[in-house]
């Protein structure tokens, strides 16, 4: 067996040192290690997306990141964007209008719409669906996701030219 | 799936990276964006004792447009290709093309060097680069040497590049004229059924100068000058697309996969091409 390496980690505003083996993947480090179980694993085959998590700005299938790379990075997970007590717009939105079923893709669309949001704060319905390519749901018909994220778009552009 | 054990190195410049690969042989391997080589590792059919992680390496990174000579590093990312407006004037040909490359998750890591390097018929980079006629500058233990796109692909996974070489960087000129990316693929995210880059030039409405390659419907990517020959000094109607896809089927040598039959590959890449051809045309 390898030996384990010194690993540190950002996440979701909190500083991390921990030890792992550098084979390790970043979402077995995230919800073994950290426990944060937000992040699932869907496919184990970096096509679905349900392992998504913001990391150094980019968005990444966690499923595809070995542990060591991730060191020294800063990492968003769906637990950093909102919580029960205080939901994200996106969240909301996604609640509202029935952007889940099953919630298993949930946390990596969130995730995923956060970061094309912050990059393209007013898209278009097919830059939004282009834009989240790289997540799959297999029970809405994504109907509703993209009408949630358009409106969660609508809700924190009209919240930034209100202040 | 977890990959097999391996020693992880993250060395900060070229020549430690070299030397680390010097050392190990073919123990070791670079990885870049990891997304066509971390998958094998989980599959375990790539088996590394020693994992060295580019990242940190500077010299790797960048875009440049230096009049018509553009040169990108190896570690340039899909993302950071697509973002580059100066790139996207000069050679809207590589931004067409990589916005059919997978996902946005996986654009965001997996990068340009990678892509080439891979070997895998599948990427699209290979035969774009062949089209653009680049060049690859590989650096190894014995200093740094030049090769071009269209001899560095052997066979599937086996190409130009020895164990102890790194890809630093890839220059074209800049193309001028007319360009076309088309990709036929399942569904979005997915590699190529056929397709096809295009790249033509027009004087007295004939076209004056063509390049055409194909990709993943051979173990390598198909640089087809017969399909170009076709297609020069012709007014790009019909019958020259006609001439220039027969041309382009005596080229190309499909296997029947998950992605359909030969038959079936081989009338997509006709309709592939003959749609890029169009495209470029338009664009001239
Ligand atoms: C879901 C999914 C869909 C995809 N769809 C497509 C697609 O449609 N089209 C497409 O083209 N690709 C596709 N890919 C592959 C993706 O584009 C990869 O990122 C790319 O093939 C490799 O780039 P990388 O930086 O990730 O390289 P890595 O995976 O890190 O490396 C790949 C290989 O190249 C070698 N290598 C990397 N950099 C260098 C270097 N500088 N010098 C020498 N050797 C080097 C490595 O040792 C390894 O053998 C897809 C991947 C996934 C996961
Ligand atoms: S679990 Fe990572 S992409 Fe599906
Ligand atoms: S809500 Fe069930 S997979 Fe998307």
């Amino acid at each position: 067996m390898a030996k384990k390496m010194q690993i540190s980690l950002t996440v979701n505003g909190e500083a991390h040192e921990l030890l792992a083996e550098p084979r390790e993947l970043l979402i077995h480090v995230l919800r073994e290690k950290l426990g944060l179980t937000g992040p699932h694993i869907g496919c184990e085959t970096s096509h679905c997306g349900a392992c998504t998590v913001d990391m150094d700005g980019k968005s990444v299938k966690s499923c595809t990141v070995l542990a060591a790379q991730a060191d020294g990075a800063t990492i968003t997970t769906i637990e950093g964007l909102g919580n029960p007590d205080g939901l994200h717009v996106l969240q909301r939105m996604f609640r509202e209008h029935h952007g889940l079923q099953c919630g298993y893709c949930t946390p990596g669309m969130i995730t995923r719409a956060h970061r094309l949001l912050q990059e393209n704060p007013a898209p278009t319905e097919e830059e939004v669906r282009f834009g989240m390519a790289g997540n799959l749901c297999r029970c809405t018909g994504y109907q509703n996701i993209v009408k949630a994220i358009l409106a969660a778009a609508a809700e924190m552009n009209a919240k930034e030219a209100a202040e | 799936m977890i990959p097999a054990a391996f020693e992880y190195h993250r060395p900060d410049s070229l020549a430690s990276a070299i030397a680390i690969l010097t050392e190990h042989g073919d123990e070791a391997r670079v990885v870049a964006g990891g997304h066509s080589l971390i998958p094998m590792m989980k599959l375990r059919m790539a088996a590394i004792s020693h994992l060295v992680d580019l990242q940190k390496v500077g010299e790797l990174r960048g875009i440049t447009v230096a009049g018509d000579t553009v040169t990108i590093g190896a570690m340039v990312t899909q993302a950071e290709l697509i973002a580059h407006d100066g790139l996207a004037k000069a050679a809207p040909l590589l931004r067409e093309a990589a916005l059919q490359i997978a996902d946005p998750q996986v654009r965001y890591m997996g990068t340009v060097g990678g892509n080439v390097a891979n070997g895998d018929p599948g990427n699209d980079m290979p035969g774009l680069m062949q089209c653009l006629g680049a060049t690859f500058t590989l650096a190894g233990p014995g200093g740094s040497r030049d090769v071009a796109a269209r001899d560095f692909y052997h066979s599937a996974y086996v190409t130009e590049r020895a164990d102890d070489e790194i890809l630093t960087k890839i220059t074209f000129t800049a193309p001028s004229g007319g360009y076309a990316y088309e990709k036929q693929k399942r569904k979005i995210g997915d590699y190529a059924t056929a397709a096809a880059a295009v790249l033509l030039t027009k004087a007295g409405g004939k076209v004056a100068t063509a390049s055409v390659a194909m990709t993943n419907l051979s173990d390598t990517p198909v640089w087809s000058e017969d399909a170009a020959a076709a297609l020069m000094g012709s007014d790009c109607g019909d019958a020259a697309i006609k001439v220039a896809v027969t041309a382009m089927l005596g080229d190309i040598d499909p296997q029947k996969d998950n992605r359909g039959p030969i038959e079936f590959k081989r009338h997509v890449a006709g309709v592939i091409l003959a749609r890029a051809i169009t495209r470029a045309w338009s664009r001239a």
